[in-house]
């Protein structure tokens, strides 16, 4: 049995993953080191001004900042949050799973632009949770309750929150659940058992789970944008601000590129720690 | 596992303050789509289904529903002639080069959205090839491989390769096996993954934006663009049926296949 006679199949995803994924990445590479200038590949000719004159703009520098800080902090929370949700989920009957699945899947399919819709929707002076905490006494008046950071962190976890019970939804799912008792017929308390048994069984999918919602946050752009003041822009507004705005792409590209790399650095960096964390 | 009374008290109230937080926006967006003045407020201070009548008589409106609905379905078709081959061959015959593929084609929905966009953009201006239907298309197919790929592999971890074997004794072709056995275990996978990539196509804002925002007008970014010149209930209304969209396209994922293993889990 041999692939010859149908391999030629084979040609056609080649040809597309070669042809719209690995040479306009390479492209990306080759643009920003070109000369600054306006059309597609700038003014062509080679020239590192892109990259040499991006740590002397403190709005970047900061940006870069501010966007490793926000997505570490709204990952953490919404690890914090989806980690017992995903236990109880995986506990729960068939029919019960996939119904919270279902829903699930229809929060973290819509688009950022319609959850940072709702969500300003929500925090208007006029709607909902503002009202509600008036009449909880917690506010005098109904007040607009963005923009301010604490909408933009509440808005991300919203948005990342189904990844992360969808990526710790395989891992979880295949703990035996009589380990869990096991540790109870031991003696362990509910809580102690968790903490014993059940993370450190997750410690994989855990990191996995960090590392996703982070990509998935440091990605984020209306957001920030609609529900946030300057000062809480992302990397992403500035990217999108140089290609667009400014028609300035061999900037762009430079941006996009040191972007990618701090955050494959930040990456790096979580997963060697958990690695060593796991030797000790 | 048996709980005490507190802890189990302490769950429910957990999961209940769960389901609000991720049914409030969309519960207050659908309460405003429905409210019969113009201004926002919510509760609806008099029920209307006017801005539903509203947004279906806007050409504006339509026309972007219309070039969404058109982007996603023909990238979830373009994703799913990529991924099933990929698949097929990496099972099949074991090759390497399906295997890279198949490794390749995950990578890009691992990238950060906007720097996707500016690659696109880049590969676009440099053809002079902007503002077209296929470019966004093409994107959004690449972006989202990762769903059809994923699906379908585990698919084909599924077919039991006796069964295969017991064909071939009987003197089928590859073909044969492949339009007898392979087809109907892999179509649920295969359907499931073009949904995924057709319902994340649908919402995808910013590589949209990027690349053809300028000439083509999909949803969101109608959306996106109404949102800064201000409030209308009409946008709720665009929101609204967004929503629908998804919670019908995963309700048949799930009713066409085991949405848990999709999703991972391995118990019954």
């Amino acid at each position: 049995m041999t692939a010859r006679g149908s391999n030629w199949l084979l040609f056609w995803p080649t040809l597309v993953i070669l042809l719209f994924f690995l040479v306009p990445f390479l492209l990306l590479l080759r643009v920003s080191v070109a000369m600054p200038g306006l059309g597609a590949v700038g003014a062509g000719g080679f020239d590192l001004r892109n990259y040499t004159s991006l740590p002397f703009d403190s709005g970047f520098v900061k940006s870069i900042g501010f966007s490793l800080a926000l997505a570490a902090g709204v990952a953490v929370i919404s690890l914090s949050l989806a980690f017992p949700f995903t236990f109880w989920l995986t506990r729960m009957k068939r029919a019960a799973q996939v119904i919270w699945l279902v829903f699930l899947l229809t929060t973290l399919s819509l688009s950022e632009v319609l959850i940072t819709f709702a969500w300003q929707v929500m925090l208007a002076k006029r709607v909902g949770l503002s009202n509600l905490l008036v009449w909880m006494h917690l506010l005098p008046e109904p007040i607009s309750l963005s923009p301010n950071l604490w909408a933009v962190v509440a808005c991300l976890v919203y948005l990342v929150i189904p990844f992360s019970v969808l990526l710790l939804f395989p891992g979880m799912s295949r703990i035996d659940p009589q380990m869990g008792e096991a540790a109870r017929t031991m003696g362990a308390s509910a809580t102690r058992a968790f903490f014993t048994v059940i993370v450190p069984l997750m410690r994989r999918p855990i990191v996995a789970c960090f590392l996703m919602s982070f990509i998935v946050t440091i990605g984020s752009y209306v957001a920030p944008l609609v529900l946030g003041r300057p000062e809480h822009w992302t990397v992403a507004i500035l990217i999108s601000k140089a290609a667009l705005n400014a028609n300035n792409l061999p900037l762009a590209t430079a941006m996009s590129v040191v972007f990618l790399a701090a955050t494959a650095l930040f990456c790096g960096l979580v997963l060697s720690m958990s690695r060593s964390r796991a030797r000790a | 596992m048996r709980s005490a009374p507190l802890p189990r008290l302490g769950r429910y109230l957990f999961l209940t303050i769960f389901a609000l937080f991720l049914a409030l926006p969309l519960v207050i967006v659908a309460g405003v789509s429905l409210n019969g003045t113009r201004r926002m407020s919510f509760p609806p201070e008099q029920w209307s289904a006017r801005w539903y009548v509203d947004f279906f008589n806007d050409p504006a409106w339509v026309s972007a529903l219309r070039s969404s609905l058109l982007i996603s379905a023909l990238a979830a078709l373009l994703a799913g002639t990529i991924a099933l081959p990929i698949c097929y061959f990496e099972w099949r015959y074991r090759l390497r080069l399906a295997r890279t593929l198949n490794v390749l084609g995950r990578v890009p929905f691992m990238l950060p959205p906007v720097v996707l966009a500016v690659v696109f953009l880049v590969f676009w201006s440099s053809l002079s090839h902007v503002g077209r239907i296929e470019d966004v298309v093409v994107g959004h197919a690449v972006v989202f491989l990762q769903l059809p790929l994923a699906a379908i592999s585990l698919g084909f971890v599924s077919i039991d390769r006796t069964l295969v074997e017991a064909a071939q004794t009987m003197g089928a072709r590859d073909a044969d096996v492949f339009r007898t056995i392979v087809l109907p275990i892999i179509m649920p996978y295969l359907i499931s993954g073009m949904l995924f990539v057709a319902l994340l196509s649908l919402n995808e804002y910013i590589i949209a934006q990027m690349v053809v925002g300028f000439a083509i007008e999909t949803m969101p970014i109608k959306i996106f663009n109404s949102l800064r010149t201000g409030f209308s209930p009409t946008m709720c209304v665009g929101a609204v049926l967004f929503m629908l969209t998804g919670l019908v396209g995963y309700i048949c994922i799930a009713l066409i296949s085991d949405l848990p293993k999709l999703l991972g889990s391995d118990r019954r």
